[in-house]
């Protein structure tokens, strides 16, 4: 474990106190560093995860890392902001096909303090999400680093776009408007068109044959309870596997080229 | 001991392989029972809430749909050279989103002359697009039904004559009560107005396709 996890950093290591010193002449700073590595150490010596912790913040990064390797990072922050406005969007949210849940969608918009922010942030940001992600994809694409070892990163990484997909297609229900009623009418018949096995599934999704109001409970449930749920433990393996397998360098990054004797003789 | 660890042959009876407390005839040993017995114990635990779960999910799928007659006007209402829309409610208890619009017409001798048609009163058709479900419209004046989504057209007795939809326009049965026309369930039907039982919109009744659509539970054949 010690030979794998990088050591602590210099700014964070404490500087042990010099014998001739009173430790309570040290200055504030340094007496609340010494606070917050002993709850450090409290914790550590009971869950030892400060080394699984430094594998995972201090790990060294190729030569010419730049702007497009935070993409990934910009796609979770994306998921945090719709995981975190979609628990507040919930507070207010009632699935009712009955007219109740169009209501409260018209109660969180107009009436509710910074509703129409938190609404509005929803909306947009599943939008946000799949634009990013889709930069993301083509960035590991055209560097390249899909290739092994990074396998399972990709497929891992693939599912989550479908799951974002699933994502926003049952929240395109939920506001329950004429748009969102009729584009979920032609999705579930899209799926029974699938052969073999499509009716089925469109049956499933409906709750039935006909779209009734379990489709709107459904659509809910798998919306904000099943996909999240799934991503959060997907996103966790996709970011094990980076820390564990570590980032390519750019493709225009060539290995440190060794002195041939060949290109010597030529140049001569 | 060495006939223990090198197992050339190993006896199954627990009392030849020199097992502390073991019983004549027993072949099964304690930790393998303990082993089994805690693995059927969880399977049982994980079982008793994953085999209702996906019943509470699946249900729908098998679980059969009830159809009721519902009543669309007085028989005077309806003329045999043009549509009525009239709205009927397919799912109770959904407010708007239960209901959806059927085009309705007396039976025309001169239009409706296959044989399937011959003995119905009148016509009723669902509003309901057979590519991907969106609400068609009857438009007067071309004499067509079009859809607002991908551009399917059908001619007035619902049989297609552009755009992407597979097949017709479902009917819906209809009859006469106390000078009353009812309208009952929905029924798919193909290019030559056959009727089928009620199909999901895309699925086509003609050439290979409709193969690839299995019968479904929920709803009658």
């Amino acid at each position: 474990m010690a030979k794998i996890n990088p050591p602590v950093p210099k700014a964070l290591r404490e500087e042990p106190p010099t014998p001739t010193e009173d430790p309570r002449s040290r200055t504030p700073q340094a007496q609340a560093l010494e606070a917050a590595t002993t709850v450090v150490d409290w914790l550590d010596e009971r869950t030892s995860l400060s080394g699984p912790g430094r594998w995972f913040l201090f790990r060294k990064v190729p030569k010419g890392t730049n702007w497009a390797y935070t993409l990934g990072t910009a796609t979770m922050f994306a998921f945090l902001s719709q995981a975190v406005t979609g628990v507040i969007l919930a507070m207010y949210y009632r699935p009712e096909a009955n007219g109740g849940a169009y209501e409260s969608v018209r109660h969180i918009t107009n009436e509710v303090f910074w509703g129409q922010l938190v609404q509005g942030m929803h909306l947009w940001g599943a939008s946000v999400m799949i634009v990013l992600i889709f930069l993301h994809m083509g960035k590991t694409f055209l560097f390249g680093a899909y290739k092994y070892p990074r396998e399972l990163t990709w497929v891992i990484g693939v599912v989550l776009l479908i799951l974002t997909m699933v994502m926003a297609l049952t929240g395109y229900l939920l506001p329950f408007d004429q748009r969102a009623y009729w584009a979920t009418v032609v999705a579930t018949n899209i799926t029974g068109t699938g052969p073999f096995l499509g009716p089925y599934l469109a049956d499933f999704l409906r709750g039935g044959p006909e779209f009734t109001t379990t489709t709107l409970s459904r659509f809910y449930a798998i919306h904000m309870l099943v996909v999240p749920g799934l991503m959060i433990a997907l996103i966790g393996a996709h970011l094990y596997l980076v820390t564990r397998l570590g980032t390519t360098a750019p493709p225009w990054r060539k290995p440190k080229e060794k002195h041939l004797p060949q290109a010597a003789e030529v140049e001569v | 001991m060495a006939a223990n660890g090198n197992n050339r042959y190993r006896s199954k009876y627990t009392l030849d392989r020199g097992m502390p407390g073991a019983f004549p005839g027993e072949t099964v040993t304690r930790r393998r029972f303990m082993t089994a017995t805690a693995h059927t114990a969880g399977a049982i635990a994980a079982a008793s809430f994953t085999v209702p779960a996906l019943g509470f999910a699946l249900a729908p799928v098998f679980e059969r749909v009830q159809h009721h007659w519902e009543i669309a006007g007085p028989t005077d209402m309806f003329v045999d050279n043009n549509y009525v829309p009239v709205t009927i409610t397919t799912t109770p208890g959904l407010g708007e989103v239960g209901k959806q619009l059927v085009y309705v017409r007396k039976h025309n001798p001169k239009l409706d002359t296959d044989p399937y048609d011959r003995n119905r009163p009148f016509i009723a058709i669902s509003n309901r697009c057979a590519h991907a479900g969106c609400p068609v419209r009857w438009v007067e004046a071309a004499e067509r039904f079009i859809c607002p989504c991908h551009g399917g057209v059908y001619d007035i007795l619902g049989r297609r004559v552009g755009g992407p939809p597979p097949r017709p326009l479902d009917r819906f049965y209809t009859r006469v009560r106390n000078g009353m026309v009812e309208i009952g369930p929905r029924y798919s039907v193909n290019s030559e107005l056959r009727p089928f039982s009620p199909r999901a919109p895309g699925e086509p009744l003609d050439g290979i396709g409709q193969y690839f659509y299995p019968a479904q539970f929920d709803e009658r054949k």
